[in-house]
């Protein structure tokens, strides 16, 4: 609002103030032009430098042949690309990539919208409750990965001791109680870590955009004496869907990038057999540089044509506008 | 509609009369406060076993009691002979030098963006908000082989500007937000009075931003203190690890120190809990306030 009340503002002095800048002599006119700069040309320097330029590098470096120990060999045309696309285990990373994305962000958003719900509510002790849900947030993803890590001990887990006090776990270090030895048991419980440590912030931005919807609506439908499932799918999520739709995605563009609970929790492995393709790109990056700028270049084009397709299907200017 | 939304609800339980205070719960009521508190047990059991195992003596690690029979600090103490304090002092120069860099370059760019207008300005904000769209792990492998070919002096300071850059979107957006929504006129009049354009600035409109400037900051902090996978490339010495890469460390090829490997979690943890603590309340809107106009 109050933004709008600036614009409006600039624009109604703005030519009074410029006209005799048509006098200035050039230097002077060119000084004003590049003031801009002065202020935000640090910031373009700052992203153009870390942010923009390893882009550059990391097409560049995808066409070029190195050694394992990284000295570069000069141009490599697409043979970069041609061996990525001829390893026999891509298909079935990229498969595993999608399914993790889907799988992880599709339920914590599932989740999220309920949670947002619950702590909406008014209850003794909510602050404390809020808090609680702050945790896996604050700590470190690889510090919360370890920790699951350490519970699934095929021994001495406190996971697999609690399964085994409940009798679903027949025996200690046997094959069922070695959960992350499993490739596919493996993976699923990566997804509970990762559905787990991207809950808080999905919550918070859904009880954010709880927040935002006036009181005022909810007594209009109660008065019109619309039952609580009718108002919540008329009013609560209709209201709730920017903030729905900036909390997905985020989660897709973090969850698609997330590397730390892969690598903590496997490293990828047995083989490439939990991989995803970010950390197929990190395994790689040890011995075979141009392949993994490869990798990296195509799962740079994954994500942007993600979003382009994210916000073409969302209408995303209708909203934010 | 930048303002940022704080969580606190509008009305507290103190603030009702007592005659509607001292009323019995109703059933709903208990319902949705056990649905609460097992949803935050759940949340904060794993690091309740984080600390837990971090507690527990060396020799009791294969065990199979949920809590040891014996607290034991030893943890904390030998860890600091691993050469976790060099560990500790590495993480705070990048995530302080990082937020310092933010600090300098955001501040200046956010506020010009929020009270000029001026050609390319909208360029310049999407620029910002697409960088937001960019994490540094899928571009890792350029990161690398650019920062090897500058040979900079040292891996923290290539850290910090890697943190610094990839953190700065959101900075920028949030003091965006805050600094559209403190109105000019209130410069301007200080202006009248005979303030200077930085005088203005530095009594009014920084003091009234505090609150946007402390939040991104600490966002950043946070941020560049967990950050892995970048300095996990970039650092090849054991003194040059932040505390992220030396707990991954603690992972042998055979064998882990989970003792270890846990305390200097717990330890790595407390300050973030400290930072967001001091930001509780503007966690939500901190996170919205950019995307959601």
């Amino acid at each position: 609002m109050s933004e709008t009340v600036a614009r409006t503002r600039t624009e109604e002095i703005g030519p009074r103030r410029r006209r005799p800048a048509r006098r200035l002599s050039y230097p002077r006119r060119a000084a004003r032009a590049l003031s801009p700069l002065l202020w935000i040309g640090p910031a373009i320097a700052l992203i153009g430098v870390v942010v923009l330029w390893p882009v550059y590098v990391m097409f560049k470096t995808s066409f070029q042949r190195f050694t394992a120990n990284g000295f570069n060999l000069g141009a490599a045309g697409w043979r970069n690309f041609t061996d990525l696309f001829d390893e026999p285990d891509l298909k079935s990373i990229l498969v595993r990539t999608v399914v993790w994305v889907v799988v992880v962000v599709g339920v914590t958003m599932t989740i999220s919208l309920g949670l947002a719900e619950l702590f909406n509510q008014r209850f003794p002790g909510r602050r404390a409750a809020r808090w609680a849900l702050i945790a896996p947030w604050a700590a470190s993803v690889l510090m919360t990965a370890f920790i699951f890590r350490w519970a699934l001990d095929p021994q001495y887990g406190v996971i697999n001791v609690f399964l085994h006090d409940v009798g679903v776990l027949k025996s200690f270090g046997s094959n069922q109680a070695d959960w992350l030895g499993r490739p596919d048991s493996a993976f699923v419980w990566m997804m509970v870590v990762a559905i787990f440590v991207s809950l808080p912030f999905s919550t918070y931005a859904l009880l954010a955009g709880l927040q935002t919807i006036p009181s005022e609506l909810y007594e209009a439908a109660r008065v019109d004496g619309a039952s609580p499932w009718r108002t919540y799918r008329s009013i609560t999520l209709p209201l709730l869907r920017p903030s729905f739709l900036v909390a997905l995605l985020i989660n897709v563009i973090n969850v698609f990038n997330s590397f730390p609970i892969i690598w903590a929790m496997t490293r990828g492995g047995p083989g490439y057999e939990t991989a995803t393709s970010t950390v197929f790109m990190f395994q790689l990056k040890q011995a075979f540089i141009g392949e993994s700028a490869a990798m990296s270049v195509l799962n740079f084009g994954l994500v942007i044509v993600v979003v382009l397709v994210f916000l073409k299907v969302t209408r995303w200017k209708d909203q934010v506008t | 509609m930048s303002t940022v939304v704080v969580t606190a609800p509008p009305t507290d339980i103190s603030a009702l009369p007592a005659s509607k205070r001292r009323r019995p719960p109703t059933g709903r009521t208990v319902a949705i406060s056990l649905a609460a508190y097992l949803v935050a047990i759940i949340f904060v059991l794993p690091y309740a076993g984080m600390i837990i195992t971090a507690l527990r003596p060396p020799a009791e690690l294969q065990e199979r009691g949920y809590v040891p029979r014996r607290w034991d600090w030893s943890n904390f103490t030998s860890i600091w002979k691993t050469g976790f304090g060099a560990n500790l002092r590495v993480s705070l120069e990048i995530a302080g030098g990082a937020t310092l860099l933010v600090l300098l370059v955001a501040l200046p760019a956010a506020y010009y963006t929020a009270r000029r207008k001026f050609r390319g300005r909208m360029l310049f904000l999407l620029l910002v908000l697409a960088t937001q769209m960019f994490q540094p792990a899928a571009m890792l492998v350029g990161i690398q082989r650019q920062f090897v070919s500058y040979d900079l002096p040292s891996p923290t300071f290539s850290l910090i500007l890697v943190n610094a850059g990839f953190n700065l979107a959101f900075a920028v957006w949030i003091l965006n937000a805050y600094f559209s929504s403190i109105p000019s006129e209130l410069e301007e009049a200080a202006m009248v009075d005979g303030t200077s354009r930085l005088g203005a600035l530095s009594r009014i409109t920084l003091p009234l931003a505090l609150p946007g400037i402390v939040t991104a900051l600490i966002f950043t902090f946070i941020g560049a203190w967990n950050e892995f996978i970048v300095a996990l490339t970039l650092t090849n010495q054991p003194k040059e690890f932040p505390l992220t890469v030396a707990i991954n460390n603690y992972v042998g090829q055979y064998s882990v120190d989970w003792g270890h490997l846990f305390a200097g979690s717990v330890i790595a943890t407390i300050p973030v809990i400290i930072l967001f603590a001091v930001i509780e309340g503007k966690v939500v809107g901190g996170l919205t306030a950019g995307s959601i106009k």
